[in-house]
């Protein structure tokens, strides 16, 4: 059966400024506290536009049309360095436009909770049919029918049992909340989850269109966003995974939802490697949306220091893990790397868990290993707000640890974090930048020969939850395939063999007696 | 320094999680009240 | 800093006094340490968080600057891998200044 490979990946991007300012959760609170603040006054200032959006070089490395070494040679800001001629289609994805991804939220919408004004809802129309991906979604009908009443999308808007959704400082539709005091289907959650599930759709319409996999193949999804679905009675029941595969004819698929804060996405591969390695399914997608609240949550600090609003970009991405091939990239389910409970939540305990442990496990050195994704978070935006360069960070750590460990020369620890590592390019929204950014580039790279294996690595903060102190991270390694699908250890024939030599001695034994 | 004193810990996740000064400032003989580590991602 | 963080810090500042109370941090980077040095000491600065124009006096210390207290082995497990991340002189000198 042989190891598990990445047959595919798709990533794409949905500028939404008007969310940024009415729904992300640092403006909210602002909106809350204090309605008068300096910061809602000056933050539609600093948004920018979408063409600023599509050309900013990190944008462009997400989508694959630009390598994350490309960066290097780009001098910062980014924002003030627009890639020349630079395309909303990338060889990955699309970077989608606020207006187009509102009527997509209604495509998406089980239940008649989106209302678009009527002359928007036909322009949005047009474009997703003419879309080159989105032409053929189910549900497209859905924007020829019942538009919103502009007066009544007001009303309810007003009355705070609608969340706004605008384009172009224009209110142009509403989500209504879909139960009269349960809170886990308030207008606001209802908001979130069907941005994640439209996010979700796009981007798994884009796996589907950029790649040999059809949507009738796919057994299993995993979705691994933030977010919860449910009600009152179950505010976290799911299932994001099979109303995204639903919309887009995934009709063999079943699927589930996996949750680990930003470890989310790296425990979903591990689970869909293990899907497929065991047989149990052949293609399984692992797949996640944007988060809305998210948005611009540094932005004061962006704002502060006459920045663009960097953090307008809703993210996503889709893996498709399946069968050995004997030519995509395999993951090494051989030597997974895990945080556990007892390992301990300083950095040096954390790093050796799911870097140091593993490589221990597969027999190689820290510095073995051709590149590292930790979180890719990138530094442009993390640095204004004090968290400071968060992918550097995590390769020092990876390095401090080869020293530790007397596999590196401290003297060489940044010239090795600078060969292992790369720019941190993907949009804070949690799940997205952590590790899973890289896995198109580095399947690309290790098709072309380029590199031999890459570790990815997920880390979560569970602290948040307020449930537990405690830190998580998983990882795992993606190694060039060397074409032989019989690499797991476990071959059936010897097994065969070591039974029949095993009861042969017994039966020897037996006769002794 | 430490010793005897009460002690409120903001950690970070992207530099020292409020854990391991917890830990530290223990063996000091501080007195933990107060713990924390913030995320800015 | 965040603002249940200073909510947080001022009741136990109450509860206390500022003389018995340390805070103690482990920012990743230097001008958000001082932010939060400066904040527990004479107020926060961006005027966002229950501590705007509140002066709290309390004394602030990076965990690096507290190496020589903690028990070698300890900090040797859980922070010593950081110094070779982290800026350390440049976080330490920011937060320093806030103690006045």
């Amino acid at each position: 059966m042989g190891f598990p490979v990445v047959k595919g990946t798709a990533y794409a991007l949905i500028q939404a400024t008007e969310m940024v300012f009415h729904q992300g959760t640092t403006q909210t609170s602002e909106r809350r506290k204090n309605p008068e603040s300096e910061h809602l006054k000056k933050l539609p200032e600093h948004l920018r536009s979408f063409q600023d959006a599509v050309s900013y070089p990190p944008n462009q490395v997400y989508i694959g049309n630009m390598t994350p070494d490309d960066l290097k040679d780009i001098p910062r800001p980014w924002y003030q360095a627009p890639v020349p001629g630079a395309s909303r289609h990338g060889k990955y994805g699309e970077i989608m436009p606020e207006d187009e991804f509102l009527g997509l939220i209604k495509i998406v919408d089980a239940f008649d909770l989106v209302f678009l004004e009527k002359g928007f809802q036909t322009q949005v129309q047009e474009k997703i049919a003419a879309h080159l991906v989105l032409g053929d979604i189910n549900g497209l009908d859905k924007l020829s029918k019942e538009p919103g009443d502009a007066e009544q999308i007001k009303k309810m808007v007003d009355d705070h049992s609608a969340q706004p959704l605008l384009f172009a400082g224009k209110l142009v539709g509403c989500v209504k909340k879909a139960h009269e005091f349960d809170e886990a289907l308030s207008d606001h959650v209802m908001f979130e989850n069907l941005v994640s599930k439209a996010s979700a759709v796009f981007v798994l319409k884009h796996l589907l269109a950029k790649t040999e996999l059809q949507a009738d193949q796919v057994e299993y999804i995993v979705e691994c966003s933030e977010e919860a679905c449910g009600d009152m009675n179950q505010r976290g029941g799911g299932n994001f995974a099979k109303s995204i595969g639903e919309i887009c004819g995934c009709v063999n698929a079943t699927g589930s939802d996996t949750r680990s804060f930003c470890a989310g996405p790296a425990h979903a591969l591990v689970e869909a490697a293990a899907l497929t390695q065991t047989g149990i399914y052949k293609n399984v997608v692992v797949l996640a949306g944007g988060s809305s609240v998210k948005l611009g949550m540094n932005s004061k600090d962006h704002v502060k220091k006459g920045m663009p609003v960097l953090e307008d970009m809703l993210g996503t991405f889709a893996v498709h893990i399946g069968e050995n091939d004997g030519v995509n990239p395999i993951i090494r389910t051989d030597g997974i790397g895990r945080h556990k409970i007892g390992s301990g939540s300083s950095p040096q305990a954390v790093m050796t868990a799911i870097v140091a442990d593993p490589l221990d496990k597969l027999g190689y050195k820290i510095p073995e290993i051709d590149r590292y994704s930790p979180e890719m978070q990138n530094p442009e935006i993390t640095e204004p707000a004090g968290a400071g360069d968060v992918p550097m960070a995590n390769y020092k750590m990876i390095g401090a640890l080869s020293v530790k460990r007397g596999e590196l020369d401290k003297k060489d620890l940044l010239k090795a974090a600078n060969s292992f590592g790369m720019p941190g390019f993907a949009p804070t929204q949690g799940h997205i930048p952590s590790g899973v950014p890289f896995i198109g580039h580095a399947r690309d790279m290790i098709l072309d020969g380029k590199i031999n294996r890459v570790m990815i690595v997920g880390k979560g903060s569970l602290f948040l939850g307020r449930l537990t102190n405690l830190f998580d991270g998983v990882s795992f390694v993606l190694e060039k395939n060397s074409g032989a699908p019989q690499e797991t250890g476990f071959n059936k024939e010897e097994v065969r063999l070591m039974i029949a030599d095993a009861m042969r001695v017994f039966a020897q034994a037996f006769r002794g007696e | 320094m430490l010793k005897g004193k009460k002690v409120a810990i903001l950690g970070d996740r992207d530099g020292i999680p409020g854990p391991a000064i917890e830990q530290c400032v223990k063996s000091a003989g501080a007195e933990v009240v107060f713990s924390t580590t913030e995320c800015f991602v | 800093m965040d603002l249940e963080n200073q909510a947080r810090i001022k009741e136990l500042t109450a509860k206390y006094g500022k003389d018995d109370l340390i805070v103690v941090l482990g920012g990743a980077e230097a001008e958000a340490s001082g932010l939060a040095a400066e904040t527990v000491s004479t107020g926060d600065p961006t005027f966002a968080g229950p501590l705007s124009g509140v002066s709290l006096g309390l004394k602030a210390y990076h965990i690096f600057e507290l190496k020589d207290e903690i028990d070698p082995a300890v900090y040797e497990e859980q922070i010593s891998m950081m110094e070779m991340v982290l800026e350390v002189d440049e976080i330490v000198n920011e937060v320093k200044t806030y103690r006045g």
